[in-house]
C-alpha cells in the first residue's frame, strides 16, 4: 500500500459493511456520544452506579463486536494466524468494550434522571 | 456507592476542541499546479491502468485533449473473480461501469483500436475514426486465448465439471456452481495454468486452495484428489514464496505436478489432455478441471510493430523500458498493466504502482524535461490459502519480497488480517486508485 488517506479509510469501511450500514452505524455512534457528552454536561459528574453496571456490560459489547466482524468477514476465531491477528482482534474486541460501555450509560443516564437515587 | 466524579463543562469543550483540531488535519499534501498545454493525449484502454492514468492526468494538466478508446461498457473489479469463484461473493460485486469512473472533460470513443501507426502518430479504431496522438498510452490490457485449447469453449463453462473464473463474473459463477458440485460430490480435481505469462499468477492457486477449503468444511474433502498441474518448474515465479506454497501444499495434500501444459479437452469424457517438454501427451481424468487459457496482447500491438521483437514473439507484449515503461523504440509512448512487455506486474496492485511512474514521464515530456519517477516491477498478491486466511505477498523484479508492513504483518505467514485485506480493503484502494486518489 503506497498511502493510506482518510478517504481510503472511509471507503474501506464502506466496502466491509456497505455503504447503507456503515453510515448507520456512524450515525448511530455519533448519537450515542452526543448523548453520552449531553448527560456529562448536563449532570457535571459521573454516575458511578450507572457507571458499575456500564462496566458489567463491556465484555458484552467486546463479543458482539468480534462476532459482527467475523461475521462480515466471512472469518473464525479459528482463522487467527499471528501476534498481529490477536492484536487487531483485541482492538476490535476493546472498541466493542468502551462503545458499549458508554451506550449502556448513557442510556441509563437518559432515562434516570440525574439527583435520583445515586445522590448522597 | 454514591459518590460522583467531578467534571467541568470546560474540560468537555477543550477535549471536543482538540478532537476537531484533529480530525481538520490536512490529509493529502498539496497539489502541484496544472501545467497548461494543448497536448493530444490518446489512452488505449479504459480499464483499472487508463483509468487510474487519466483521472491523474486531468489534475495535472490543464487543455490537454485526452481521448481514452475503449469498447467495454462494463467495467470489472477483476481481483474480485477469485471470491466469486468461491462462491464467496455475488458476480454483481466485480461489476461497474466503465463511464462511473472517468473524470469530465475527456472524450471516450467505445471502439476497439484497429491499428496504431507509431510514425504517423495515428490511432485508428474498427469504427473507422482516425485520430492523431501527440502522446500514446497503451493499456488495452490483455486477451485470453481460449480458443488455444481444443475442445474447449466458454459455453462449456459451469457444467460438465469446467471452470474458468478469469473469463468475467459470470463464468466466475459458472465456475463456483461447477466448483460445487466437485465439493459435494468429491472425484478429481485438476486445476492448471497457462505457459504464457499470465495475470495475478497467484490466482491459479487460490481458487486450488480455496476449493481445498471448501472440500474440508463440507467434510467431503477425504473423497477427492486435487491435482495442480502446471507448465512451470514451480509453483511460483518467487522462489522463497513458491517453496512456501509447495508446503503449504503438501501439508494439505495437494499434488503437484510440473512441466506440462493443457492443450485439450474432451468434455464428453472429461479428459484433459497436457503435454510435456518433450511433446508427450498425458491423458488426466477429471471431476472438475479448472482452466486458464493462454494469454496474450491484442492483435493490434503486433501488427503495429509495438511489440518486442525478440522476446515472448508468441504473445506480443508492448516492447517497453521496465523502470519507466516508456517504447523502446518511440518515446512519446507508454504501456501500463497488462499489455507492458516487463517480466512482472500483471495486477492491479501493480498498476497502482506503475500509473504515477506514466504519469511523470508523460507530463515531464509535455514540459520538455526528464521524468524521474521508476518502476520496480512491484507486484502484490494476498494469497489466500483458505476462506479467512491469506499471506500479503509483495514482490519486485529481483524476485526480492517488499513488504508493505515489514515486522508487522509477515509476508509468509498465514494471517487473518492478510485476508481482511484481500476481501475488504482491497476493493476499496483499488477503487480509490481508479480515481486517481491512492
Amino acid at each position: 500500500m503506497q498511502e493510506l488517506t482518510f478517504d481510503t479509510l472511509i471507503a474501506v469501511f464502506e466496502e466491509i459493511f456497505g455503504r447503507g450500514l456503515f453510515w448507520t452505524m456512524v450515525a448511530a455512534a455519533v448519537l450515542v456520544t452526543l448523548g453520552w457528552i449531553y448527560v456529562l454536561i448536563r449532570d457535571r459528574s459521573l454516575g458511578m452506579r450507572q457507571f458499575l453496571v456500564a462496566q458489567l456490560f463491556m465484555p458484552v459489547g467486546a463479543v458482539l463486536a468480534v462476532w459482527f466482524v467475523m461475521k462480515m468477514t466471512d472469518s473464525h476465531l479459528a482463522d487467527i494466524g499471528g501476534p498481529v491477528d490477536v492484536i487487531v482482534l483485541l482492538g476490535i474486541a476493546a472498541m466493542g468494550a468502551v462503545g458499549g460501555a458508554i451506550l449502556v450509560y448513557t442510556v441509563e443516564r437518559l432515562l434516570f434522571r440525574r439527583g435520583a437515587p445515586t445522590q448522597d | 456507592m454514591t459518590r460522583e466524579f467531578q467534571t467541568s463543562r470546560r474540560a468537555f469543550l477543550a477535549l471536543a476542541a482538540a478532537g476537531g483540531a484533529a480530525a481538520a488535519l490536512p490529509g493529502e499534501a498539496v497539489q502541484a499546479q496544472a501545467v497548461p498545454t494543448n497536448a493530444r493525449i490518446v489512452i488505449i484502454g479504459a480499464g483499472a491502468a487508463g483509468t487510474a492514468l487519466v483521472n491523474r492526468l486531468v489534475d495535472r494538466l490543464e487543455g490537454a485533449q485526452i481521448t481514452l478508446i475503449d469498447p467495454r461498457v462494463e467495467h470489472l473489479y477483476q481481483p474480485g473473480l477469485t471470491l466469486v469463484a468461491a462462491g464467496l461473493k455475488p458476480p454483481s460485486y466485480v461489476v461497474s461501469q466503465t463511464t462511473d469512473w472517468l473524470p469530465d472533460g475527456v472524450t471516450l470513443i467505445p471502439a476497439r483500436v484497429a491499428a496504431v501507426d507509431p510514425e504517423a502518430q495515428t490511432v485508428s479504431t474498427e469504427r473507422g475514426e482516425t485520430l492523431d496522438y501527440d502522446f500514446l498510452v497503451v493499456a488495452p490490457g490483455l486477451i485470453l486465448d481460449h480458443d488455444a485449447i481444443e475442445g474447449f469453449s466458454l459455453d462449456l463453462v459451469g457444467e460438465n465439471g469446467i471452470g474458468a473464473l478469469y473469463a468475467g463474473p459470470d463464468y466466475a459463477a459458472r465456475t463456483w456452481h461447477a466448483a460445487s458440485r466437485f465439493i459435494e460430490e468429491g472425484g478429481r480435481g485438476v486445476f492448471t495454468r497457462p505457459a504464457t505469462e499470465m495475470k495475478c499468477a497467484g490466482a491459479p492457486l487460490k481458487h486450488t486452495f480455496l476449493i481445498d477449503d471448501r472440500l474440508t468444511r463440507a467434510e467431503t474433502r477425504g473423497a477427492a484428489r486435487i491435482d495442480y498441474i502446471a507448465p512451470q518448474s514451480s509453483l511460483f515465479g518467487v522462489p522463497i514464496v513458491a517453496e512456501r506454497v509447495r508446503m503449504l501444499f503438501d501439508e494439505r495434500d495437494i499434488n503437484y505436478t510440473y512441466g506440462r501444459t493443457l492443450r485439450s479437452i474432451d468434455a464428453g469424457t472429461k479428459i484433459a489432455t497436457f503435454t510435456d517438454a518433450d511433446g508427450f501427451t498425458h491423458d488426466e481424468e477429471y471431476d472438475y478441471l479448472h482452466v486458464i487459457p493462454p494469454q496474450r496482447a491484442p492483435e493490434f500491438v503486433r501488427q503495429s510493430g509495438l511489440a518486442w521483437a525478440d522476446r515472448w514473439t508468441d504473445q506480443g507484449w508492448v516492447d517497453c523500458d521496465p523502470a519507466t515503461l516508456r517504447h523502446n523504440r518511440y518515446a512519446n509512448i507508454w504501456a501500463v498493466g497488462d499489455v507492458a512487455g516487463v517480466p512482472k506486474g500483471k495486477t492491479a496492485a501493480s498498476v497502482k504502482w506503475q500509473v504515477p511512474v506514466v504519469e511523470d514521464h508523460l507530463v515531464a515530456a509535455i514540459q520538455g524535461a526528464e521524468g524521474t519517477e521508476t518502476y520496480n516491477g512491484y507486484t502484490s498478491c494476498p494469497l489466500i490459502t483458505r476462506i479467512g486466511r491469506a499471506m500479503l505477498i509483495e514482490f519486485d523484479y529481483n524476485n526480492d519480497l517488499t513488504p508493505s508492513f515489514p515486522g508487522i504483518i509477515a509476508p509468509l505467514e498465514e494471517l487473518w488480517i492478510s485476508w481482511l485485506m484481500k476481501e475488504v480493503a482491497l476493493k476499496a484502494t483499488y477503487n480509490a486508485m481508479l480515481r486517481g486518489q491512492a
